[in-house]
Order: structure tokens, then C-alpha cells, then sequence
């Protein structure tokens, strides 16, 4: 039993809901009260840096960790009870696998620990590797596989058991683009079967090609929900960005950019305007305070303009 | 640039603690045990324990058990020692029929018989003569003992008993000479009565065991014979089979048990415990899986003797049956202990290598137990290794039947039991965060 004791389970067949999830260790506080509710074939992605709580959060939902506070139900059953493990499917971070074994035999093992056998189980098996393309390299070990089809043989071990949810930790990290996109497309078959999903992610193209729904975590709590668009217009509106450098000394150009409204990231100028015609005014009010421009351009915001919006880091800090 | 490499190296070594106690800990571990074990220590020598019977209760006899009994490296027994229970009870002596069984079950490894009629004519200086022999039952699989108790019982046969000895002599001289003069057999009768006055004194004033009489060879006439392994082909081979088998298997069992390492490194452990498999689910199937290995290990290891050193394997397999699963549960559990206990591989190897060599050093893996002083002797008993050396031996040497491994049984299960669940608890960190 790993939800902390903090009142009666909501009876809903919602896939997923958090309630004010806590979490520390020592002295960092990696969930702070987060509340989250996943809708059924929905696909919601975290987006947020490094460090930012997200592992933690998916951990909690898995049962891996026993929060200080709140609870994670999974279709009506508390995190780690039976139900609860049988519901979900986890493809974590890190290469989870076999490597003395080969890529069936993985899947084999994995789908008895979730209680497949014979039929069923050789079923299993056969989908999953037709899904993640790994059919003809079915008995080379799994140590002998490359980057990208061992990430793939890793998120087909966490769905062997055909999950009603799928949690994905970041399963495209250091993997080539070419296999990136594989992986998409492997993740939006499986969203496309009513599958619902929690990608987390600190690539801001990921999120907004794959998920329903984005919440951007930061320090441990959600600061946005929403569409993408829902995200971008909540945060500029109808604004667009508008970026620029300067020669000068650093001091001065941060001294205007703040007079300006602005905001100084690595030595780039931000700005919001409602129209493009404003840049002129810009440049003109630049170039009276003594600032030469070296470039400048226009840009719609994007998820990076919105986490930056929010929170002043780059999103990849 | 040799200073820079030498400085990298003396870092990373400081910051390898399992390392660093290999290197230094572990060789003067083993250096104090082979010191006490082989380094003259005399006050931890090991005694030999012997069961003597004195079936003829002459004075002759008397004479040598007593003599016998004052030797410091041997302690004699002349009946068993009364149970905790009834300590006030004193249990029947010894008969030639309950301390051949001793031997045979390896409580002692040598007995004594003193035979009816011993004391008529106790010592011999000539050939080959109709008289009582004493017997010296021995289980071979100890082959020290029995020699330095034949050599001390001419020794005592010297030094406890010369006026018997100088009697017999007159007695020869009467027989072959033609006999003595009235004033030689009255100085022979002084002489004699002096000799005992002195054994006397000196049996009163407690000089015991450090007179060191020259010790004739055959003085009295013992009969050798083996009750124990006395037609076995290759003695020694099953009880290296067991104790080289077992330290390898303590070895095996703990670089198998590694794997668990390995699985919570590269987060498989996680994920696995994220199925329907719980902790202890886990945990059993693994044990099950070492035992099995470590099983698998010793077959192969007694078929080998059997097949190049003509262990006799086929005629024991129930015993090594028993004796093989029950080694293989406690080692398999010694080894999920271990890496519980570890967070790396390299700790592993590392407290593996220093807790394995040690136990098998004490244990009797590297040399017989009873070559080692008693209060090491008693030490082996806290390891795997000695219980499973013992059962074994029952198995093989005295060839004792399954029933009669109760107590090895017992305790490598036992030990099994301990081990896992201690390696469940601390397995616990595995569990959540």
C-alpha cells in the first residue's frame, strides 16, 4: 500500500487521479502537492527539466515510492494494489532488460511476472514485437542490440501485459533522431488504441507532437495544464516573441532590456509584442540608449516560450 | 609523468575501500590464522582425545592408563561425558564394543583396548610372542593421531612402568639365562623396590608430562586397525570433494546472488517489482535458483571423484542427497545475504572474498579441523563450511546412514532460514523509495 492515508479513494474509472501528491528526500521536496487527473485515451505529457520532480511523479503513480502525502489512484484502486500494478504498464528511464537474454526472452519473462502464459502469453509477445519493429532481431540478445532498438525493446516490456495505462519516462533519450521517430510512431499507435498515456519529456517537440494535454512541472509542481495552445495563449495571448541581440557592454544592454519590459536570456533580448510593427519602435529606442543591433527576429511562442514565460529558465537548464 | 600515474592510482585506490581492505586486511587475517594454527603456540595445541578401556584392571595396566592420562597432549576418556542433564548421573564405562562405536562415529579418533590377561605379561623385548595385544582402533581419515598415540603408549610403557618393566626383565633372565644368584635376585628385589619408591614419589609430586623417555619401538606389543575407512580406496578425496566443493560453492552462490545487483543497478529490479512479483517472490525464486546451482555444482564435483578418483558415490547418493541440498539451501542463502548486504559488485567481491577465505580457512575447507587448536575447532563450528565438511564425511567416510545427519541437517537449514530472512529484511531498501 503505498498511498499515504488521506481519505476515501474516489470511486470514478478515471485512468488516472492525483491528489495533492507530496514526496521529499532530505531536504528537497521532488513532488510538491501536485494534483492531476488523466482522462481515459488521453495522453498527457510532463514536460520540464531535469530534476524538475517528473521520475518521482511517474514513480509515485507505479508504487515505487511511498509519498509523505496524498494519493495516486489507478482506476479506482489505490497505487500498488494488485489492480493497480495488473492496470498499468511503466517503461522507465533507464534499460531495464535482460542483457544475457534475447529480445523475446525478455518480453517472455516480462509478461510471466505479469501473469501471461501459453497462448496468451506467445500472443503477448508476437504483438510486441510487431509493434516495436523488433521481429527479426527476436533472438539477438538484448546486449547486442543497438541504442534505438533496445529502447524499444524496453518500452515493449512495459506493455507486454497490454495496460489500460502506460507510463513513459523519457523513452527517447539518447536515441538518434531516425529512431525517435519510430518510437513516436510506436506511441501514437498504441494512444490510437485508447491506450492513456503519461509521457514525460524535456523535449518541447515531443510534447507537442504526441500529447493531448501538456503540464509543465516545475520544482516539483504543475505551473500550467492544458493544450498546447491553451498553454501558449494563456501565457502571450495573441503576442508574439520578439528576439534580439546587442554589442555593447552587458550592463547596459540588461539596464534597456529591463527599462524595456523585456528579459535577458544568454544574451538574447525577449520581448512580447501584439504586432511585428512594434519591433521598429524597438530598434529606434536601441539604438538612442547607445545599443547596436547585431540580429533580430520575430517568432510565434512556443511550449520553450511558455516554460521560459513561467518560470525564466530555459527549459533544458 | 610516472608521479602523476602514481598519485591517480593511490586516490582512486584510498576511494576503493573494498579494495584497499583487500589489500591489507585480508592477508593479516589470514597470516593470524595460519600462525595460530601452525605457529607453535603450545598452549592452543590441539589434544588428542582416547578412549581407553582397561579390560584387565592390573596393576600393569593401571599403571599405563595412569601414565597415559598424564601425558598433556592427550586427554583420556574412560567413559563418555554425563549430559547437561544428568550431570550427577555418571554414565558406564567404556567397553571395547561402545568405544569402537565411538571411533566409528567420529568422536574420537583413536581408541585404546587393554585386554584381559595384559598384565601377566606386559612388555616384550624379545620377537614374536603368544600374548595379549593391546588394540588401538583408529578412524584413518585422521592420520596424526593415531601415530602419536602408538608412539606415546611406548613412550609411557617406559617411563610409568619400569619396575614392571625390570620384573618382566628378571623374569626373561630366569627364563633364558638359567636365573639369578640369591644375592643377585636380592639386589634385582632392592633395586625394584627403589624403583617404585621413585615412581611413587614421582606420581605423588605431579611430574607428569615432561619427562621425555626415549620411547622403544615395540616395547609392548599394540595391534593397529582402522574401523573407520579401512577399505576405502582413496581416503582423503571425499572429504577434499566436500571441502573444496563447498568453499567454491560459498563463492558461486555469492557472485550469483550478485545478479540482484546488477538488476537493481540498471533499474530491472524495479521494474520487475512493478509486475505482479513482490520482494519475497523474488527473493525465493532466486534462492531456489542458487540452490539449484550450487546443487548442480556439487553433483558434477562428486561425479569428477568418483569417476577420476574412485570416490565410492554410487553406494552414498541418498546421503549426498541430503547432505548436497541442504549445503546448497545455506549457501545460497549465505550468498543472497551477502548481496543484500552490498550496494556495488565490487563490495561484493570484495566482502565475498575476505568472508569466504576466512570461514573456509576456519571452516576446514583449507585444512582438516581437527589439525587446529580446540578453541578454533569450536570457531569452525559458526561456519557453513564445517557443518557440511562433517555431514559429508558421515556420509562418505563412515559411512553413516541419512538418518544420522540430523544435526548437520538441522543446522544448515537453520542457518538457510536465518540467513534468507535477515537478506529479506535488508532487502527492504530495494523495495520503495
Amino acid at each position: 500500500m503505498v498511498s499515504a492515508p488521506a481519505g476515501p479513494i474516489p470511486s470514478s474509472s478515471l485512468p488516472l487521479q492525483i491528489e495533492a501528491l507530496v514526496k521529499g528526500f532530505g531536504q528537497v521536496t521532488a513532488v510538491d502537492g501536485i494534483t492531476l487527473e488523466l482522462r481515459s485515451g488521453e495522453c498527457l505529457g510532463l514536460l520540464g527539466p531535469n530534476g524538475a520532480g517528473k521520475s518521482t511523479l511517474i514513480r509515485s503513480i507505479v508504487g515505487r515510492v511511498i509519498p509523505d502525502a496524498g494519493q495516486v489512484v489507478v482506476f479506482g484502486s489505490p497505487a500498488n494494489s494488485a489492480a493497480a500494478r495488473a492496470a498499468l504498464g511503466w517503461v522507465p528511464q533507464e534499460l531495464a532488460l535482460y542483457p544475457r537474454l534475447t529480445a523475446k526472452e525478455n518480453l517472455e519473462s516480462f509478461g510471466r511476472y505479469h501473469g501471461l502464459a501459453g497462448t496468451g502469453l506467445q500472443q503477448a509477445v508476437a504483438w510486441c514485437l510487431d509493434w516495436s519493429s523488433l521481429q527479426d532481431r527476436a533472438r539477438e540478445l538484448a546486449k547486442n542490440l543497438s541504442g534505438g532498438m533496445r529502447r524499444r525493446l524496453n518500452m515493449a516490456a512495459g506493455i507486454i501485459h497490454r495496460p489500460k495505462l502506460v507510463l513513459m519516462d523519457e523513452p527517447t533519450v539518447g536515441v538518434d533522431p531516425q529512431s525517435r521517430n519510430r518510437i513516436f510512431e510506436m506511441i501514437e499507435k498504441l494512444h490510437g488504441e485508447g491506450a492513456a498515456i503519461i509521457y514525460t519529456t524535456h523535449y518541447m517537440e515531443e510534447a507537442e507532437r504526441l500529447c493531448d494535454r501538456i503540464a509543465i512541472v516545475d520544482h516539483g509542481r504543475i505551473i500550467a495544464l492544458g493544450t498546447n495552445e491553451e498553454l501558449v495563449r494563456n501565457a502571450f495571448a495573441s503576442r508574439s516573441q520578439v528576439l534580439a541581440r546587442f554589442a555593447g557592454p552587458a550592463d547596459g544592454v540588461a539596464a534597456w532590456v529591463g527599462r524595456r519590459g523585456g528579459r535577458l536570456v544568454e544574451s538574447t533580448a525577449q520581448f512580447a509584442v501584439e504586432h511585428p510593427t512594434e519591433i521598429a519602435g524597438l530598434l529606434d529606442d536601441a539604438s538612442l540608449a547607445g545599443l547596436e543591433v547585431v540580429d533580430v527576429s520575430l517568432r510565434r511562442p512556443n511550449l520553450e516560450s511558455v516554460f521560459l514565460h513561467l518560470t525564466g529558465r530555459e527549459l533544458r537548464d | 609523468m610516472i608521479l602523476p600515474i602514481i598519485r591517480t592510482a593511490m586516490v582512486s585506490l584510498r576511494r576503493d575501500r573494498a579494495a584497499l581492505a583487500l589489500s591489507f586486511i585480508l592477508p593479516i587475517i589470514f597470516f593470524s590464522i595460519f600462525a595460530v594454527i601452525f605457529g607453535g603456540r603450545h598452549y592452543t595445541v590441539p589434544k588428542i582425545t582416547v578412549i581407553v578401556v582397561d579390560e584387565d584392571q592390573s596393576r600393569a595396566s593401571q599403571k599405563l592408563v595412569n601414565g597415559l592420562e598424564r601425558e598433556g597432549s592427550l586427554v583420556i576418556r574412560t567413559r563418555p561425558e554425563s549430559s547437561d542433564k544428568d550431570k550427577d548421573v555418571q554414565p558406564p564405562e567404556y567397553t571395547a564394543v561402545t568405544a569402537e562405536a565411538a571411533v566409528k562415529a567420529g568422536n574420537v579418533p583413536v581408541a585404546l583396548i587393554v585386554p584381559h590377561g595384559f598384565g601377566e605379561n606386559p612388555v616384550s623385548f624379545g620377537g614374536k610372542q603368544d600374548r595379549p595385544t593391546i588394540q588401538l582402533l583408529n578412524d584413518s581419515s585422521d592420520m596424526v593421531a593415531w601415530q602419536m598415540v602408538a608412539g606415546l603408549l611406548q613412550k609411557v610403557a617406559m617411563t610409568s612402568m619400569p619396575d614392571v618393566m625390570a620384573e618382566q626383565g628378571s623374569k626373561y633372565a630366569d627364563q633364558f639365562v638359567g636365573g639369578f644368584t640369591p644375592e643377585q635376585r636380592k639386589r634385582m628385589d632392592a633395586g625394584l623396590a627403589q624403583l617404585r619408591q621413585h615412581e611413587n614419589a614421582a606420581t605423588g609430586s605431579g611430574d607428569d608430562t615432561t619427562r621425555n623417555g626415549a620411547s622403544g619401538g615395540g616395547i609392548i606389543a599394540v595391534q593397529t586397525r582402522a574401523v573407520v575407512g579401512e577399505n576405502k580406496k582413496n581416503p582423503m578425496v571425499s572429504f577434499y570433494a566436500a571441502a573444496i566443493g563447498v568453499m567454491f560453492l560459498l563463492f558461486t552462490a555469492s557472485g550469483a546472488a550478485g545478479a540482484l545487483l546488477d538488476e537493481a543497478e540498471s533499474g530491472t529490479l524495479e521494474r520487475v517489482l512493478s509486475s505482479r512479483v513482490t520482494m519475497t517472490t523474488l527473493l525465493a525464486g532466486k534462492l531456489a535458483f542458487n540452490t539449484l546451482l550450487a546443487f548442480s555444482q556439487l553433483v558434477l564435483m562428486f561425479i569428477w571423484a568418483w569417476v577420476v578418483f574412485k570416490l565410492d558415490f554410487l553406494d552414498h547418493i541418498p546421503g549426498f542427497v541430503v547432505m548436497g541440498v541442504c549445503t546448497a539451501f545455506a549457501v545460497a542463502a549465505f550468498g543472497m545475504l551477502l548481496a543484500s548486504i552490498c550496494r556495488t559488485r565490487a563490495q561484493l567481491g570484495a566482502l565475498s572474498t575476505l568472508v569466504i577465505l576466512i570461514m573456509s580457512s576456519v571452516g576446514g575447507s583449507m585444512f582438516p579441523r581437527f589439525l587446529m587448536p580446540e578453541a578454533m575447532q569450536k570457531a569452525g563450528l559458526l561456519t557453513i563450511n564445517a557443518w557440511a565438511i562433517d555431514g559429508f564425511t558421515k556420509v562418505f567416510w563412515r559411512d553413516e546412514p541419512v538418518s544420522h545427519l540430523w544435526p548437520q541437517v538441522s543446522v544448515l537449514l537453520a542457518i538457510g532460514v536465518v540467513l534468507f530472512a535477515i537478506a529479506r529484511r535488508i532487502a527492504r531498501r530495494w523495495e520503495y523509495a
